[in-house]
């Protein structure tokens, strides 16, 4: 185990928990750590590409796809959202106090050196493709997430 | 020795010590960065990551809603 070694599992793919893992994840990136995020489920709508990217699916994963939303831009809030107005409320004040959007919020991420895997089951049952994320990720499963889980003394699950 | 300056006022949380990590990154052991915050979270931020980090915090200050804190590289 290692002082120096930090996960994060982003299960959710709410804009306001997207957050808090993106901020724990700088944060502990700046304090000098290797920090790595394994996004499943609700998550991986946080690793697609904004705009759709041509991939062959059959129709229930092409469904999946068209009412998941596409990258961090287009999260909503796990509290409040309230048919988008309570969203599109939290995205003007956070605007005017000068935070950071998820989308920033990761891109610094990666930045600092933040690795991201995408699970690779999740990506299958939601029928999402490599080419869908992303730059910069890499997609393992729960063996992956664990070999670094045991070599950190942080674990958090979103 | 050198003496950088690091303006992030306005910045949120973890904004300033992400400034402050690569700033640190880039310098030699013994040169310092002067930092300006207004996040009011700084405060117990920079002696956490000063010790988790091993860099020296020479002066925390706080005038008039702006902390300054000067580190050495460790």
């Amino acid at each position: 185990m290692s002082e120096n070694q930090k996960t994060i599992i982003v299960f959710s793919g709410d804009l306001d928990k997207a957050m808090a893992a993106m901020i724990i994840a700088s944060g502990a990136a700046a304090m000098g750590n290797e920090v790595t995020l394994f996004f499943t489920f609700w998550g991986l709508n946080l690793l697609r590409k904004p705009e759709s990217v041509k991939v062959k699916k059959n129709l229930l994963e092409a469904m999946f796809g068209w009412m998941m939303p596409r990258g961090a831009r287009r999260a909503t809030l796990s509290k409040m959202h309230m048919g988008g107005m309570g969203t599109a409320m939290m995205k003007y004040v956070m605007k005017t106090k000068n935070v950071n959007t998820p989308e920033e919020l990761m891109h610094n991420a990666q930045e600092m050196g933040v690795k991201f895997i995408a699970c690779s089951m999740s990506m299958d049952v939601m029928g999402i493709n490599p080419e869908e994320l992303i730059d910069g990720v890499e997609i393992g499963g729960v063996a992956t997430y664990l070999g670094s889980a045991d070599e950190a003394n942080v674990n958090l699950f979103i | 020795m050198a003496d950088y300056t690091l303006n992030c006022r306005g910045m949120q949380c973890p904004g300033p010590i992400m400034q402050l990590f690569q700033q640190m990154k880039a310098s030699q052991p013994g040169d310092t960065a002067t930092i300006s915050v207004t996040d009011m979270g700084f405060k117990k931020d920079i002696e956490a990551w000063c010790r988790k980090t091993k860099n020296e915090l020479v002066s925390l200050t706080e005038d008039a809603g702006v902390i300054t804190a000067v580190v050495r590289k460790g």
